[in-house]
């Protein structure tokens, strides 16, 4: 047991818990019962909180662990996380605007709200939103994880059931505040999470090399393992077989991260336009601590750090080669403000995603299907309970089901989320596609990249399916045809699946037009995607 | 520049193609190498570092050259965060 660190993380995690109960009262308005208050803090929040919010969303624990511990094992195609962070603000700063500005004007809580108002199809909304909550929900779980690889390192490791407890624990303290203050809760904690992610992260940068001889020490020590393995996709530099994985990877990546509703919730949290667009500019900060804390698994190399053995389960755990980079290199109090940073980071992106979930269940399938009627305090009751049921249903991933089907849940639910693309972000920009089209598309890239990712093992062989999302062109079989018969190159699973999806989509499209099929009814207005804060037409926020 | 207040569908800028610059980080053959290295780090990372610059100075650059268009402008004072919470002031 390491106490001084423990003792740390304790009192940080319980300075947490107070501000997440406090949160409630933070800026409120006169109701939590309205999913605009529970479900998105009152739509108010200003380019600050926005910046912590978004940042300590979709920067996660498990990314701070994942990231590192890919670099550790494979090199240079685990640094695909940064490529991928910094095209993604360009890419997604014109539709979020839009989005943003349509939801304002229609009062939108979750992406497949929009869907529902833009093609009057309660089908194709149900497809997006339960998309949503599947790719969600392992999400969440890898938060577990990653809260869990700490714990472990503090020496909270025991086996069996009662290994469990201390995460089991945590969780319960985090739904009991995220039932109670709602989104507040996430985004007052963010500040704190944040603030001890930038400490940890430079002072690691800064005083690890310096430790351990610089960084061609480093790179040196990490070239040398590399070349010392059998396995041939590592290496400080990108293979020739790898390089379209690590770029369409990146771009996938990008392109589906903002389909997430837990994103999109930050995002419609927002007071205005000005605020995303200041974000747009601010947030790749965070892209730069992620680079440089990628660069840590190399660090870890050259330090020797050996992955601990997780005592549930038996196996050495990768995901613990920073939390232990820091138990050994670090002194024990600033260890344990480390671990404080990794495992609050895990709590406020699992508390955003279970709101996400919570808020695609009430809006999209409770209200649609099953109580039309519900009023906007039956909503925000109902979103409290679904919010529980998605903690605790990601809990029971945890300790009921071995992690590595958390890990291979998110790889599919990555592949997953990028099929709405065309439903959510193609929509904003034209109503071309035919509503038949995009469910058609939808069936297709769904259907055909869970083949795909079914028919992929891991590197190492160990396991059949699932391995990872790098497909092997060669091994691309549409209907028995071999495009690229024999080729090596890699490339990943959701691109391949995004590209068969807008061609269904378009196929499907331009026939149902041609025969003049109904196309849903559109209820935006071309000017409610350019709305900003203070426009007369606006929704009033959380009105009954 | 003088737009309508009320256009309907899309605004287009020719500076928002600035925003397709930072794709050239997907462009992995051009950065695919160990050399030059600055500060001990090969050039496949510290280029992609400073990449996070180029994604910064693109939106930055758009943000700045398009605010001059006003979407729906806002009628009436600015309202303060209060104002717009729970619709109390309407």
């Amino acid at each position: 047991m390491r106490w001084t660190e423990l003792v740390i993380f304790l009192l940080l995690f319980g300075v947490v818990t107070v501000l997440g109960f406090f949160a409630a009262r933070w800026k409120a308005g006169s109701t939590l019962d309205h999913l605009d208050e529970w479900g998105l803090g009152g739509r108010k929040f200003g380019s600050w909180i926005t910046w912590f919010l978004i940042g300590g969303d979709v920067y996660t624990a498990y990314t701070f662990v994942a990231v590192p511990a890919l670099m550790f094992s494979a090199g240079a195609a685990g640094f695909f996380a940064l490529p991928y962070t910094v095209i993604l603000y360009p890419l997604i700063f014109m539709p979020l605007l839009r989005i943003w500005s349509v939801s304002r004007a229609r009062g939108y809580v979750t992406p497949a709200d929009f869907v529902r108002g833009r093609y009057g199809s309660s089908v194709l909304a149900l497809l997006v939103a339960i998309t949503g909550i599947m790719a969600t929900m392992p999400y969440i779980a890898l938060q577990l994880v990653g809260l869990e690889a700490v714990l472990r390192t503090l020496g909270l490791n025991g086996s069996g059931a009662l290994g469990h407890l201390p995460l089991l624990i945590a969780f319960v303290v985090l739904a009991l505040y995220t039932y109670q203050s709602g989104l507040r809760a996430p985004a007052l904690i963010a500040f704190v999470k944040d603030i001890l992610v930038y400490l940890v992260i430079i002072v690691a940068v800064v005083y690890l090399p310096i430790k351990l001889g610089g960084w061609s020490e480093i790179f040196g020590a990490a070239d040398a393992k590399f070349k010392a393995t059998p396995a041939p996709g590592d290496g400080l530099l990108l293979n020739g077989n790898n390089q379209l994985q690590y770029a369409t990877l990146a771009l996938g990546s990008a392109l589906a991260l903002f389909l997430y509703p837990h994103s999109l919730t930050g995002v419609l949290a927002s007071r205005g336009r000005t605020v995303i667009k200041r974000n747009m500019s601010a947030l790749p900060a965070y892209s730069l601590l992620l680079g440089l804390l990628a660069l840590l698994g190399f660090v870890a190399i050259a330090a020797g750090t050996k992955p601990l053995v997780n005592h549930a389960t038996g196996n050495p755990d990768t995901n613990t080669i920073i939390p232990n980079l820091f138990a050994e290199q670090f002194p024990s109090w600033f260890a344990g403000i480390a671990f404080a940073a990794i495992g609050i980071g895990a709590l406020v992106p699992a508390a955003i995603m279970s709101i996400a979930a919570a808020n695609l269940w009430t809006r999209n399938i409770y209200k649609e299907f099953l109580r039309k009627r519900a009023t906007p305090r039956e909503e925000a009751r109902q979103a409290k309970l679904a919010s529980l049921v998605v903690k605790f249903g990601a809990v029971a991933f945890v300790l009921f089901i071995d992690p590595q089907f958390s890990i291979d849940l998110q790889l599919i639910g990555g592949v997953m989320i990028l099929q709405t693309l065309p439903a959510v972000a193609i929509a904003l920009y034209t109503r071309w596609f035919h509503v038949w089209g995009l469910v058609a598309g939808w069936v297709a890239g769904m259907g055909w990249g869970m083949v795909m990712l079914y028919g992929i093992p891991s590197a190492d062989g160990k396991r059949a399916h699932f391995g990872t999302s790098a497909l092997k062109l060669g091994e691309l079989n549409l209907f028995g045809w071999h495009p690229f018969g024999g080729s090596t190159l890699q490339i990943y699973v959701g691109f391949v699946a995004l590209v068969a999806n807008l061609v269904v989509a378009v196929a499907v499209s331009a026939v149902a037009r041609r025969m003049r099929v109904f196309n849903g009814l559109d209820e935006t207005r071309p000017e409610d995607y350019h709305v900003d804060e203070g426009h007369a037409d606006l929704k009033p926020v959380a009105a009954h | 520049m003088a737009q309508p207040a009320r256009t309907s569908g899309i605004r287009w800028s020719p500076w928002n193609l600035l925003l397709l610059v930072p794709l050239v980080l997907l462009v992995t053959p051009i950065f695919n190498r160990a050399g030059p290295a600055l500060f001990g780090l090969p050039f496949f990372y510290w280029f992609q570092l400073a990449g996070v610059a180029l994604g910064v100075l693109a939106t930055v650059t758009v943000y700045l050259k398009t605010r001059d268009k006003p979407t729906n402008p806002a009628t009436g004072p600015e309202p303060d965060v209060d104002s717009l919470d729970e619709g109390a002031a309407r």
